[in-house]
């Protein structure tokens, strides 16, 4: 019982951070029908900003304390992620309404190389730390049910607090707020919501830099853990399986969808690893999103398009 | 508390109250005594072509304030085409269309609500996943004068005028009768009701204009004749002047106070209920001609 338990915790902890890169995904898709292949690119363009400012900020301004540092660090990086919401929606995507959804698709996919490209070339290609205080010791908790007790990262254990801090907040947002309302609006039916007097084109900005925010929190969590680096990038590849599960219309099937990945490919790992010879960990997702397609393609929460014949 | 007076004769929360109040009593009297004024909008030669498929070819005429104006034909005969145009989601070729004495032709949706347009949709454009109340709520979305930062930090301002907003869109709430279902998501409702929520959404714009694309589509008896009730409430109540599509011809004779007839993308009639019916065209459109 007790390495089960402790396998499912790892899972669940890895996939609070699955969910969150998910959620980026879902919030941008839900709003305006875009499916942004850049959120990758903006986890690691936002923890590159990140990194570098939390290193800046003492070295120009002589300003000594960390938890300020890293609070003006974030507040800064969150600001750039702002901007750049702003200007993808300016530049790019304000130019393409009414286009096909591969075309925006591309469209992403070209942001996706100017942000790794940029993103790199204005804070450089290193790696770097991101060092906001978390602990690094693993505790052991239930030490009285089972023996020896189950070893937790703390680390992980505090990733998924604040991950299921933004998520309430962001429920929160959108449930409790005029704002909000309005972004559940667009996300519903554009041409009504435009009928209103709602503006579609500040309605996305904000969503783009929602979407921004919660890729910065990402990169730090996921950057204070592994570094940060053009790897970076790549952990949304495993977000895609998330929100094929969890359905691309679905905050919750975000959150669900990244926590059922998180704690099956470290189950199928210890459990089926043995027996397939191991490495499930890589693949497990891919698959799993495989099987969901054929059966379920629009995933455990998303909407079925029933189209009209 | 918001432009009501500003902008003339938009229902107020009061008016709504009010409304609520005489319903029982509406009736036809109250109708004579509805004042028709001067041309509130004004369509100019109206030609909208898609590709090599002719929309509407050449089409004017005017509503004027306070009156019931429909637009009636056969399928495919541009109705929904022409109220798009109006709405601003279709930009015409040729023509123009004006606005109490503004004139635009290239203008989103978005700015023609700004001027005091609302309109409701043929094939229910409703935020499904939100319930009615919200629903509503967002027609307010132009009065709110909160910024997004303040609405986030729950400062007062905000909260006072969610609240203040609330009031409203309950009055109208009350007003359509659907107040057991406030909190329904609108996805679940049934469908006579839901065509209410996007009257409703319509209303709460407080809006000069409000355009109605097939209001009864789809709905039975009982239905059509609630919804009848409501949109004459709504032009006695508030003075709204309405722009109405229908197919239904029965409904269109008893509640518009003038009718244009569209085929083919053309204008061929245009007059009161009667004068309408008694033109040959008309009947030729409705019930085709022998050859």
């Amino acid at each position: 019982m007790g390495p089960f338990l402790e396998t499912l915790f790892g899972g669940l902890m890895v996939g609070m951070l699955y969910s969150l890169i998910a959620l980026g995904f879902v919030l941008i898709y839900k709003a305006s029908g875009v499916f942004n292949f850049a959120q990758g690119a903006m986890v690691l363009f936002a923890a590159l900003a990140m990194a570098r400012f939390a290193e800046w900020i003492p070295k120009y301004t002589g300003l000594n304390n960390k938890f300020l540092d890293n609070a003006i660090a974030f507040v800064f990086a969150a600001l750039v992620m702002v901007v750049l919401a702003w200007l993808i929606q300016k530049l790019v995507l304000g130019r393409l309404v009414n286009q096909d959804g591969i075309t925006l698709l591309m469209a992403t996919l070209g942001i996706t190389y100017f942000l790794e490209g940029s993103g790199q070339a204005l804070f450089g290609n290193d790696i770097y730390k991101i060092d906001i205080g978390m602990p690094k010791d693993p505790i052991f908790i239930l030490e009285k049910t089972f023996q020896g007790g189950l070893l937790v990262n703390k680390e992980d254990l505090y990733a998924a607090v604040i991950a299921a801090v933004l998520v309430a907040l962001l429920a929160l947002f959108f449930q409790k707020t005029a704002t909000g309302r309005a972004l559940r609006a667009v996300a519903d039916d554009h041409q009504a919501a435009q009928s209103i007097g709602i503006p579609l084109d500040r309605i996305w900005v904000i969503v783009w830099s929602v979407a921004g925010v919660v890729a910065l929190v990402a990169g730090v969590i996921w950057g204070s853990k592994l570094g940060v680096q053009f790897s970076l990038s790549l952990v949304a590849l495993k977000a895609l399986p998330v929100v094929i599960l969890g359905g691309l219309t679905s905050i919750p099937g975000a959150i669900i969808g990244g926590l059922l990945i998180g704690v099956g490919e470290k189950l199928s790992e210890i459990y089926l690893g043995p027996l397939l010879g191991g490495g499930i960990e890589i693949w497990f997702a891919y698959v799993l999103a495989l099987a969901f397609l054929l059966v379920r393609p629009q995933g455990l929460f998303g909407e079925k398009i029933i189209d009209r014949v | 508390m918001t432009g009501a007076a500003a902008v003339g004769l938009p229902p107020s929360a009061g008016a709504i109250a009010a409304a609520r109040i005489d319903l029982a009593s509406t009736s036809e009297p109250a109708r004579t005594a509805r004042r028709i004024g001067d041309v509130v909008l004004d369509v100019r030669n109206i030609s909208l072509a898609f590709g090599g498929v002719k929309a509407l070819t050449d089409i004017s005429f005017d509503v004027r304030e306070h009156e019931i104006r429909a637009i009636i034909g056969p399928n495919g005969a541009g109705k929904s085409s022409m109220l798009n145009c109006i709405n601003g989601v279709y930009q015409p070729q040729q023509g123009s269309i004006s606005l109490r004495g503004k004139t635009f032709r290239h203008m989103n949706s978005r700015e023609v609500a700004k001027m005091g347009v609302a309109r409701t949709f043929q094939n229910l454009a409703l935020f499904k996943g939100m319930s009615v109340l919200d629903n509503i709520m967002t027609g307010r979305n132009l009065k709110m004068r909160t910024n997004l930062l303040q609405q986030a930090i729950r400062w007062g301002a905000a909260e006072r005028e969610e609240s203040a907003q609330r009031r409203i869109v309950e009055g109208i709430i009350d007003f359509l009768e659907i107040q057991a279902y406030r909190k329904t998501p609108v996805g679940k409702m049934p469908y006579g009701l839901q065509k209410r929520v996007d009257l409703g959404r319509a209303l709460a714009m407080e809006p000069q204009l409000l355009l109605l694309d097939e209001p009864m589509a789809g709905m039975n008896v009982e239905e059509k004749q609630d919804m009848s009730r409501f949109i004459l409430d709504v032009n006695d109540e508030f003075g709204t002047t309405i722009v109405l599509i229908e197919h239904d011809m029965s409904v269109v004779m008893d509640i518009s106070d003038r009718v244009v007839v569209l085929d083919y993308g053309k204008k061929i009639g245009d007059g009161t209920p009667d004068e309408v019916r008694a033109n040959p065209d008309v009947i030729s459109a409705y019930l085709g001609t022998s050859h």
